[in-house]
């Protein structure tokens, strides 16, 4: 809310903010040494495999990298339509 | 006696790693332990001229390591505090005048008759790095706060961790309470949620310590700096003391906050 406030009076967001949210992304990509081009092809590659057995939506997957504590997790949220329809 | 070796490292350099081990040495001798502060930035030494004893050494870490002297004449005792010793680095020499485990060597050494080995790690994470971490038997990482330092932070926590020396605990240093409420620096809170480690020291930004490092005296030993009192409580904690956080927060006055009141109706 202050920052949509924030964006309403020209103000600019508090620098440590945006310090903060900076250093999230870089940590995450300096301990896994993934880049969100690895990322998109991993995605890439995960859903040609679940797609061969059963049907899914490709543009409503999403794979993600959380922190959680020193430890990263990929997750994956990938909505799945019904069986494989048999050609 | 079987010291406890703590490396004080940091990836970036100029966070204050030297002036820690200048102070927590210091701190914890004027305790009555018994500690030696090792000088592991071979050719780039500075642990001398901060702890004020570069007019008495004669014999290095590196004279240890290739036999010249035996490992008491490179302790140079520190007349002002009983029970503490430094061995300094070479300053003519390079990293690789040492080995990890010359280090491990030389601390095992030092173990039985003393309570503390702390040893100055140089920056980076090459072979002097290292060095330092290999004898460890917990390792303080210095970080400030500031996007660049809490990054190499972050990476020397990695690798300290995959060379089985950690948990790492953290140090955050040279913190401007000003500049954190005005929402300018980042908090210790956001830190410490960043690298997730325990945090061991919160030491704020105080000008006294440029002058105790000009005097070659180190700060510890003047009472009423906010830096020397928030690394007396740092070694307080090795000891096993329970001992809370300084309060940092800084209350405006009432004239402060009518004039530059108006600034914050916006959060």
């Amino acid at each position: 809310m202050s920052d949509f406030i924030g964006r309403l009076t020209g103000r600019k967001r508090k620098s440590a903010y945006q310090a903060k949210e900076r250093l999230q992304l870089v940590l995450i990509h300096d301990r896994t040494n993934l880049s969100s081009t690895v990322l998109e092809k991993m995605k890439d590659e995960i859903i040609e495999v679940i797609s061969r057995h059963i049907e899914i939506e490709p543009d409503t997957v999403s794979i993600e990298l959380n922190k959680d504590g020193r430890e990263q997790r990929l997750i994956a949220d990938i909505p799945v339509l019904g069986p494989k329809k048999k050609r | 006696m079987a010291a406890k070796v703590i490396t004080i490292t940091s990836g970036k350099g100029g966070v204050g790693k030297t002036t820690i081990t200048a102070n927590l040495g210091t701190a914890l001798a004027s305790m009555g332990q018994k500690v030696v502060c090792i000088d592991a930035d071979i050719g780039l030494r500075n642990l001398d001229v901060v702890m004020g004893l570069e007019n008495r050494i004669v014999y290095d870490l590196v004279d240890v390591v290739e036999g010249r002297c035996r490992l008491r004449q490179a302790m140079i005792r520190d007349k002002r505090t009983e029970g503490l010793f430094l061995i300094p680095a070479a300053q003519t020499r390079d990293k690789t005048a040492v080995s990890p485990s010359d280090m491990v060597r030389v601390c095992d050494e030092l173990r039985p008759e003393h309570d503390w080995v702390i040893i100055d790690s140089p920056a980076g994470i090459e072979r002097g790095f290292r060095n330092a971490i290999a004898p460890a038997d917990s390792v303080f990482v210095v970080t400030n706060p500031e996007v660049s330092a809490v990054r190499d932070a972050d990476r020397i926590i990695g690798i300290v961790e995959a060379e089985q020396k950690g948990p790492a605990q953290l140090i955050i240093n040279r913190i401007d309470m000003q500049m954190v409420q005005r929402g300018d620096m980042i908090g210790t809170e956001d830190i410490v949620d960043l690298l997730a480690i325990d945090l061991i020291g919160i030491i704020p930004e105080d000008e006294n310590v440029i002058i105790s490092t000009n005097r070659g005296t180190p700060i510890t030993l003047d009472g009423k700096s906010r830096a020397g009192e928030a690394m007396q409580n740092i070694s307080r904690r090795m000891l096993g003391e329970e001992v809370p956080f300084m309060d940092l927060t800084i209350q405006a006055g009432f004239l402060k906050k009518l004039f530059t009141g108006g600034g914050s109706k916006n959060e």
